[in-house]
């Protein structure tokens, strides 16, 4: 096992415990806008995405790069862009929520 | 791996982890997504520098970008928000797709004898990746109503499910160990996206939230397998967080539905039905149905009113009908709440998010915990278009799908109007005793026209 594997597992341990921690107390009105947002993040596949498709010269190659760019970035975009339109909305809820507690 | 990359991609994990922890509480969760964001542009411009383009390379990936960029906009900004449940499943699922297209394009240029450590997370990358896009994909059609969202359940489903899984296991093992590129990742591919769609085939569209969500922490699962592929520490770390919280999160909404995640997955098996020959076995009893004007001067003349909405409004876009007769009940000095039962709509959350674009008052939404003693000094509970979370047998059946999730108490008002479309079935697909409760009127018709009715009714009251 080399070095950078060893480096990686590591990474991947830590990283899962992490993800688990961090939304722990996450109350049920935010459960449908944080799978959401996760689901946005792992839009990161667009980085592997654009590294394969980057030195593609083969056709075989090149339909999988296109076609995974295309996936990747639908992913990424669409992903944060519906996040975002959810979350408008408890924003207003929460400037509407203000002046009447005060 | 370059040093400022190697930095660059660290900043993108930390803004990533602190984009979710955002995310996890009201106050910051639009600020959460931005962060989040801003770490995912970090990662793709550290990216760059890195790679040697060939001609063919800038040319799709600016494509893909453009035309992946317009579908996502277009499809997140287009799509109504009765139907966000299928869009997020939309966008998982291509993400799981491109995550075992990234897999397969990594193991052919490492020709016919890759390295375990190429292989193993590659093949992983590629049967889980197939089957999140499959999965999702057929989750999408249920929600969107493109194919039944019932169950669809066959003799022996269970084993031909076993046999798929075993053969993809036996696919994997001869991958791994023969490596015959490129005749079996084919098939591996093919054999996972049948298992993806076998997988949610028998699950019905009330329990679609949390297999989008097991799926999305199968796709973070998947991108992080093709980081590990392509020694790529980005992937691997957001894929892993993703894959990691997603599956908590999987597991608190299965418990908001107070059910356990293999009752969701595997609970259809036999139950739906029994359950519904045995409703089926007590036909020929009566249900009351009321008149507008009826309704509208029992309304006018209550002093709590507790409304429950449910996915039928958000189908009849009658947030806004409902939220003027909340004000008019208000103006007759009626004191209106909104019951909101945890996975009211189709996702946790879901009907807040409709409530709220509305506007409808905050203070009136209140969380099934907060408002279930209420019920019963309610004068009238009004449940537009909701049926599954006021249903009796959830308390009351073990046989029934739907038996221990917790449900809101509707039963006790005083008066309860159930506005329904017709006597179908929720999308549990049982029958609702609480419609042939002696205290309960039906109203039929489409949400929105009943309650524009029913405001003029109380208008004359």
């Amino acid at each position: 096992m080399n070095n950078e594997l060893l480096n990686e597992l590591t990474f991947f341990v830590l990283a899962i415990f992490v993800g688990i921690e961090v939304i722990s107390k996450v109350p049920t009105i935010l459960h449908t806008p944080l799978m959401s947002g996760t689901n946005a993040i792992h839009g990161i596949i667009l980085v592997g995405a654009i590294v394969i498709a980057a030195g593609a010269s083969s056709p075989v190659n090149i339909v999988i790069g296109l076609v995974a760019v295309i996936l990747a970035t639908t992913n990424v975009v669409g992903g944060f862009v519906v996040t975002d339109r959810m979350l408008e909305m408890f924003k207003g809820r929460q400037a509407s929520k203000t002046p009447e507690s005060k | 791996m370059n040093i400022a990359i190697t930095l660059a991609y660290l900043v993108a994990a930390v803004l990533f982890i602190l984009g979710l922890r955002q995310l996890s509480s009201p106050k910051g969760a639009r600020n959460g997504n931005f962060t989040a964001a801003a770490g995912m542009v970090i990662a793709l411009l550290a990216t760059l520098p890195l790679l040697n383009f060939t001609t063919a390379g800038v040319t799709i990936i600016l494509i893909g970008v453009v035309i992946g960029a317009v579908v996502g906009v277009v499809g997140a900004r287009r799509v109504k928000m009765t139907a966000i449940p299928q869009m997020v499943a939309l966008f998982n699922g291509v993400g799981g797709g491109a995550a075992a297209l990234v897999a397969v394009a990594e193991l052919l240029q490492f020709g016919e004898h890759p390295a375990f450590t190429v292989a193993f997370p590659s093949v992983f990358s590629i049967v889980i990746g197939s089957v999140s896009f499959a999965g999702s994909m057929i989750a999408f059609a249920k929600l969107q109503e493109l194919m039944t969202g019932t169950p669809i359940t066959y003799p022996g489903q269970q084993l031909v499910n076993g046999l798929l899984a075993a053969a993809i296991l036996g696919f994997v093992i001869a991958v791994l160990a023969i490596a015959s590129v490129p005749f079996s990742f084919i098939s591996l591919m093919v054999l996972a996206l049948i298992l993806g769609v076998a997988f949610v085939l028998p699950i019905g569209g009330a329990d679609m939230p949390v297999v989008i969500s097991l799926l999305n922490a199968f796709t973070g699962l998947a991108v992080a397998a093709s980081g590990f592929t392509l020694n790529n520490f980005a992937l691997i770390v957001a894929g892993t967080l993703v894959g990691a919280s997603g599956s908590l999160l999987t597991k608190l909404m299965s418990d908001a539905m107070g059910r356990s995640l293999a009752n969701v997955l595997f609970g259809a098996f036999g139950q739906v039905r029994a359950g519904a020959a045995a409703v089926a076995g007590q036909e020929g009893r009566s249900v009351r149905s009321a008149s507008a004007e009826d309704l509208g001067t029992l309304l006018a003349y209550s002093r709590r009113v507790i409304i429950v909405p449910g996915y039928g409004l958000a189908v009849a876009q009658a947030q806004h009908a409902v939220r003027e007769l909340a004000e008019l009940l208000e103006k007759r000095g009626v004191e209106v709440s909104y019951a909101i039962h945890p996975v009211a709509g189709r996702m946790p959350g879901h009907m807040n998010v409709l409530l709220a674009e509305a506007n409808v008052p905050y203070e009136q939404l209140k969380e099934m915990d907060e408002i279930n003693d209420e019920f019963k000094n309610a004068d009238v509970v009004l449940i537009v278009g909701a049926n599954d979370v006021v249903n009796p047998a959830a308390r009351t059946s073990p046989g029934s799908p739907i038996f221990g999730m917790p449900i809101l108490n509707a039963d006790q008002a005083k008066n309860i109007v159930f506005m329904k479309r017709s006597m179908r079935p929720g999308f549990a697909g049982i029958d609702n005793e609480l419609m042939y409760d002696p205290k309960t009127m039906m109203f039929f018709g489409d949400a929105k026209e009943s309650l524009t009715k029913l405001v003029n009714a109380v208008k004359a009251a």
